[in-house]
This record gives C-alpha cells, structure tokens and sequence, in this order.
C-alpha cells in the first residue's frame, strides 16, 4: 500500500463567494479503502466530482490515477469506476444487458466481455437471473451487480456514493465483502455512508465540516484522539461544530 | 386505547404475483412512537399506503383510529398526517405557499396551528420565500414534516423520513418525534436504519412482507437466545474468512470495528477453542468479548433462522 492513487492540495472549489470545498488536502493509497465522511452539504459531493474529472476546480491540484484533474479528465474516467444509489443500472435491460453495455463502454472486447459476464454471473449466483431485467432484481442484489459492473474494467479506483443506502443488514455486509475482494486485488474503494458502522471497516476515513477536512485517520485513532467510543461519536461531535447551513 | 390496527392485513402486485404485504397483524396504541423497521422491498411504504387509505388491501381488514380504511377513508384522511418516502410537495410553490396550501386543503390555517409547527418551522421559516425545489435534503423533511403537521392530526405516518440522511440531521429529527410525542400524538414510523429502532417505544421487524417480530427495542434484544461474542484482530478481512470457516461457527459478520460471532451450539462458550484456531491461522491482536445483541444482530439471526427453517 505504498503507491498514491489520488493526491490533493489545497483542492478548492468556489461558487462564487461559497467556498464548498476548502483546500483540501489529503492522499489515498493503492488498495486502500477510504472512507469519505461528512453531513449533507458539507461539500462532499463537490469534492468527489472534482475527482472524478467531472467539475473544474477552483483551484488546487490533485492527480488521480496518475493523472491530472484539470488537463486529463477523460484519462481519468478510464481509469475509475462510479456508482452511487442514484445512479446504476438501466431497469429495462437485462442483467447479461447491462454487463455487456458497461463493459463495451469501457472498452472490452466481445471475447473479453462474454468472459466478465460469466465470471459475473457466477460470482452472484445470478444464473437463473441473468435473462431477467434489471428491474425485478431485490435491491441488494442490483448494488452488488452494480457494484461489481462499475470494476468490470479493473479501473485503479472505484467511487462509492452512499452504495448501500436502504439495503437490509445482511446485503449491507455481503456487499462490503465484495469491497474487501475488490481491496485484496489492489482497486482502491473511495466510499461515502451515513452509516457509522461501515466506517468502521475503512482503512482510513476523512471527516468534512464546513468544506474542510477536521479529520483524517485511522477509525481507531479517531477515537483515541477524540476520546470517543464509537464513530458515531466522532462523527458527531465534529458535524455538530458546522456552522454552515445545508445550503 | 388503541390507535392502528391491522387484522391479517395482505397486498398484492404484479397479478398476484409479488405478495408485499403478507398476513400482517399489529395495534399501536395512542399516542405510541411505533418503527417499522425492516429494508427497502419488506413492505413498509405498502403498510403505510393502506393506513392512509391510498391503497387498497387485497385481504384483512385495518382501522385508524376506529375508522375502517375502507369505508371511512374520508374521515381517515382528515384526520392523519402524512410524509410519504419520497418528496411530495410541490417544487415550484415556496415554502410559505406548500404550507399554507396545505393548511387550507384542510380548512384551517398557519396561524390556527402554528404552535404545533413552530419547533420545526422556525429552522425553515427564514427560507420561506424560496422554492420547495430549491431547498436541501434536511430542509425539504422540515418542511414536509410541518405540512403533515399543519392540520392538528392524531396520528402521524412517517414513511423512511431519514433515508439518506447523515447522522446529526437523524439525531435532530428524532428529537423533534420525541417533543410530538410529548403533545400526545400518534406516531408511525419506518427506517432501515436498525440503530434508530432503539428511540421508539415498540418496533415491528419485518421482511419480505412478513412480520418477524412485534416488541419493546429491549424485549427483541432479550429474546435473542443464547450467546453472541464481538471479535477482532490485526486482519480484519482474513479474519472474517478463518471464522466462518471454523467449525462450530454458526453465523459470523462484521459489525462496526468487531465482527460478530454465534456458534452452532449457542449456549456454550468457544472462547479458548477460536482463541486457539486463530493463533494457528496466524493472527495477532486478537481480542474477544462477550457482547449484547443490537437490534440488528436480532434482525440478522430472524432473517438466518427464517432461511434455515424455508
């Protein structure tokens, strides 16, 4: 875990006199998973999109995958992969659909994709609903197929975006395991939650109050420098200090 | 006295094909803060969508307060407030225009009720000028909220108002369900949050359309039988792996920085055996301690044994 796969300085992004994003700081290793936390508004999502070559920053530098966010943004969309609750699969095509879909956005080959559809297919044990649509899937079933469709091309990085939002607690957990594999072949997961607990199984996380980075450690040296039993109680403590409204 | 009832309450979909409500029976009781707590797909939003007399069940019967929810739905409708799961009101009226309409469809105005609102309408009310639209996810629930609220319901109906929300917005909108409470309302709740399960009074667990279970928070944790231990090591993932491949493990999964353990036999205790398996594995900074189950670990191992019995 030696290797930087993202690198920010004082990454910053103005919207007009709102600065939702303050001279962010911070690095993210191969093969870690990284925890993103912060209340709604906190200016989460304006980093992550800056990130993922999506918003031009104000000003800053930050370098993903090697590569740049303000000249080589199409590199790095090769190179990462999103999904967020909002937006993942299409409902009206088939499972087998959107594998093949993806994977010819991202440019496999047709032998490569039949390859990673059956290799997918058997992961979930989809195999009786590989012919399905996407819609009729129980939602914990369409994150991991989601999840797994958005590191059908190995991308350096994968972006999650409250992935496991209204899932019950046993998808939640089968769907961690999947970041955890993902983890171990060296894919770097960059994930938000609101839930506390699942903060608890980053390597590191970061905590945002007010368009800044107040922490940023491991989850058990969060709790040893704010003398706190649990996450949450990080977590809260640090939000509560926001003085900026949600919007 | 009792406030909702359902009676062998059952909903269909798609030709009968999807069953999201099944064979559900339960009573709140006045002025009770009751959860639903159970995940996206168990039924909740189809339970809620019945009480409020916006759907109909296809078997069993319900009351709200007295009133049967298919005969009376007018009376019903009158008389509760609702936050359905996803943002009803309208966009393009301001703040201030959603909650006077809102108070006038219901023959009454801002003013009449404005004690009931003012808790949580005076964190809104300097944006009263803006768009509902325009407005952040804790401020678009504040508002919902106060327009359920504006028309003096006994009973409230809250479908998943957290969902999707960071942790201190879900502290804070649970105090503000504690001080309605106080005011002798009626309330019903859903979340897929488990941690939340611990604020009500009493919580129905449910999945896939069927009731687990029906108790106070502390008499589902009670219920749980036999014994369940929290685990950790230097290696997290590998260690997840080792355990559910020992032998006497029944179920094992991670749980904040823990994971948690249950094992075959679930009276006894494999402390020293897992202790011993680990050290064999390889793994350092191993800690065990007997814990109490959460809710969710209750939720978990009803699902499991609902699983095994199928």
């Amino acid at each position: 875990m030696n290797s930087t796969v993202i690198k920010a300085e004082k990454l910053t992004k103005r919207y007009g006199d709102f600065v939702a994003a303050n001279e962010l700081t911070f690095d993210v290793r191969a093969g870690e998973i990284f925890g993103f936390l912060g209340a709604n508004g906190a200016g989460k999502t304006t980093a992550m999109r800056m990130l993922c070559g999506l918003s031009v920053p104000s000003s800053g530098t930050a370098s993903v995958a090697g590569y740049d966010v303000y000249k080589q943004t199409e590199n790095i969309k090769r190179n990462i992969g999103y999904m967020s609750q909002k937006f993942s699969l299409y409902e009206d095509l088939t499972v087998m659909e959107n594998i093949g879909f993806y994977a010819g956005i991202y440019g496999l080959t047709d032998k490569e994709i039949k390859e990673k559809s059956v290799q997918l297919v058997d992961q979930l044990g989809l195999h009786d609903s590989a012919k399905k649509l996407v819609r009729s899937l129980p939602l914990g079933w369409k994150q991991k197929l989601s999840f797994l469709v958005a590191i059908i091309h190995q991308p350096k990085i994968v972006f999650l975006d409250e992935p496991t939002s209204g899932v019950d607690p046993v998808a939640r957990r089968q769907f961690w395991d999947l970041i955890y594999q993902a983890a171990d072949t060296g894919i770097t997961a960059f994930v938000t939650t609101h839930y506390m607990d699942e903060s608890e199984y980053c390597h590191r996380v970061s905590i945002m109050v007010d368009g800044n980075i107040r922490a940023l450690d491991s989850p058990a040296n969060l709790k040893k420098h704010f003398s706190a039993s649990s996450m949450d109680e990080v977590f809260q403590g640090l939000a509560r200090e926001a003085k900026r409204k949600e919007d | 006295m009792t406030s909702v009832e359902l009676n062998n309450v059952t909903k269909k979909y798609d030709k009968e094909k999807v069953v999201a409500v099944d064979d559900v029976s339960l009573s709140v009781s006045k002025g009770e803060l009751f959860g639903l707590i159970g995940p996206d797909g168990a039924g909740k939003s189809s339970i809620f969508r019945i009480l409020t007399t916006l759907l109909l069940p296809d078997g069993g019967t319900a009351t709200v307060e007295g009133y049967d929810v298919v005969k009376d739905y007018k009376t019903i409708r009158g008389n509760v407030g609702y936050m359905p799961g996803r943002f009803s009101l309208y966009q393009d009226l301001t703040v201030e225009e959603n909650l006077s309409f809102f108070a006038t469809v219901f023959g009454t105005s801002i003013e009449e009720n404005y004690e009931l609102i003012k808790d949580i309408y005076i964190q809104i009310e300097p944006f009263k000028k803006r768009r509902a639209g325009k407005l952040s996810g804790g401020m678009k629930q504040k508002l919902a909220l106060s327009c359920a609220l504006i028309h003096k319901p006994s009973i409230l109906f809250l479908d998943e108002p957290t969902t999707g929300v960071d942790a201190v917005s879900r502290k804070e909108f649970w105090e503000m369900l504690k001080r309605l409470k106080q005011q002798g309302i009626t309330i019903m709740v859903s979340t897929p949050y488990m941690d939340e399960a611990t604020l009500c009074d009493r919580i129905a667990l449910i999945q896939s359309g069927k009731i687990l279970s029906v108790d106070t928070p502390s008499g589902i944790v009670k219920s749980y039988h036999g014994k369940l231990f929290a685990i950790k090591s230097d290696a997290m993932y590998k260690l997840m792996n080792d355990l559910r491949a020992f032998e006497h493990t029944r179920s094992c999964f991670a749980f904040g920085e823990y994971h948690h353990i249950s094992f075959k036999e679930r009276d006894k205790d494999y402390t020293e055996e897992v202790l011993n398996y680990l050290q064999a594995k390889g793994h350092t900074g191993v800690e065990i301690k007997s814990v109490t189950p959460a809710i969710e670990d209750c939720f978990i191992d009803m699902v499991e044994e609902k699983k095994s019995e199928a």
